[in-house]
């Protein structure tokens, strides 16, 4: 057992817990090494250039599969996700969007999980899945 | 006040009311028990110099209205299993010693009514992310050295207790700008809730940072710039992701969530 007892991977991982706040923590993870491998990936296929526009085209070709498209569709949600998010982050961590500190009162309602956050938060995921379903329409013609 | 528990002239005893001779404390307790609802309280035992792994001991536990989780498990330690290592002490969310994971969230355990918790089992464990003395009681050695390294007193070179000078003014206003800091207790339900403390042994953790804002936004204090060198580091307050759990779990309204990112607001100068 460790000693400290750290939860480690288990408890960073669990958004169950604490709220709306500590799913967007870890969507925001989730979704920024979703991105990173995605980048990754874009790099190795644009690559595929240097081998000519057979090798282009055939690279192409796999991202016109139903599981290319569930993974461009995967890739929008995230890419969407993490902007908007990510904008309410910087915001945030930049001190504005929560009020000024005050003396508490019984029962205590903190300042940082106020409705603005909370609200940008639920508009970042329905602005995701809307772009999921624009994505998706938009690969099957609908 | 009255001799030999005579009532004073004008007031008569309740007939419903039985005298201290007819009813003994003791039959109270037991009737007071037998009225009550039960529930099965669930606690973790581990004791890191004997034990290979931890169990979970079953107990069924009376309750009222008013029972809180302390009580809960001061019960089971009177009556059932004298054994069970638990820290407390005011019982009134003061001092900050009962901390621990009731029902998988940090709380504290004088100021959780089981009836709030609305279950009919309920498990208590140590608080995570602190080293383990035995089954609920942790150790906060890293943590209080970690406050103290944020130098957690008005750092100024004149003083208000020299012959001649008198007490640092504040106004209101100045003192809204800390004060809701100050009410920390050192219980270390937020570290124990931190996302980031579950996997990284060395940051300096939502208590630390919050004491740090704490005498930053303190105007009587001239030593803004040391705190703010101290948690400019790796695993400073850059570690912190803003998940927003230490603010939900403080029993006293602290918000460290809000005071590490109004500190964040001094490095990036958005704030003098």
């Amino acid at each position: 057992m460790d000693k400290d007892r750290r939860e480690g991977i288990k408890g960073m991982a669990n958004p169950g817990r604490y709220g709306i706040e500590r799913v967007a923590y870890w969507l925001m993870r989730i979704t920024g090494l979703g991105l990173l491998f995605y980048f990754i990936g874009h790099i190795y296929e644009t690559s595929s250039l240097l081998d000519g526009k057979a090798a282009w085209n055939s690279m192409l070709e796999l991202t016109q599969t139903t599981e290319g498209h569930i993974f461009l569709t995967l890739v929008i949600g995230m890419c969407v996700f993490h902007t908007g998010n990510g904008i309410r982050l910087m915001i945030a961590q930049a001190g504005f969007g929560f009020g000024k500190p005050r003396r508490p009162d019984y029962p205590y309602t903190p300042s940082s999980l106020n409705m603005k956050n909370k609200l940008c938060i639920y508009v970042s995921i329905g602005l995701a899945a809307l772009a999921m379903m624009y994505g998706l329409g938009v690969m099957y013609d609908v | 006040m009255t001799k030999g528990g005579a009532l004073p002239k004008g007031f008569e005893m309740p007939s419903n009311i039985d005298s201290p001779s007819q009813s003994s404390s003791q039959e109270k307790y037991e009737e007071v028990k037998s009225s009550s609802k039960t529930i099965t309280l669930r606690i973790s035992k581990f004791n890191p110099e004997k034990d290979q792994r931890k169990a979970f001991h079953a107990f069924t536990v009376p309750y009222q209205r008013w029972t809180t989780v302390l009580d809960a498990i001061l019960d089971v330690k009177s009556n059932q299993d004298h054994s069970i290592g638990v820290r407390y002490s005011c019982r009134q969310a003061t001092c900050g010693s009962c901390g621990m994971i009731i029902n998988g969230k940090p709380k504290l355990a004088c100021f959780t009514k089981i009836s709030e918790l609305d279950s009919d089992v309920v498990t208590v464990e140590p608080m995570n992310n602190f080293p383990l003395i035995r089954d609920l009681a942790v150790g906060f050695e890293r943590m209080f050295s970690t406050h103290k390294r944020m130098k957690p007193y008005i750092i100024r070179e004149d003083s208000e207790t020299n012959p001649g000078t008198k007490e640092f003014l504040q106004t209101p206003e100045d003192v809204e700008k800390y004060i809701q800091f100050s009410s920390c207790i050192k219980c270390g339900l937020c570290n124990s809730a931190c996302p980031t403390m579950t996997t990284d042994s060395t940051f300096i953790g939502p208590q630390g940072l919050a004491q740090a804002y704490r005498y930053v936004a303190d105007n009587r204090d001239q030593g803004k710039d040391e705190r703010l060198r101290i948690i400019d580091e790796p695993h400073g307050i850059w570690r912190c992701h803003f998940a927003g759990s230490c603010s939900q779990v403080c029993p006293k309204g602290v918000d460290p969530a809000m005071g590490i990112q109004l500190l964040r607001g001094y490095l990036l100068g958005y704030r003098k």
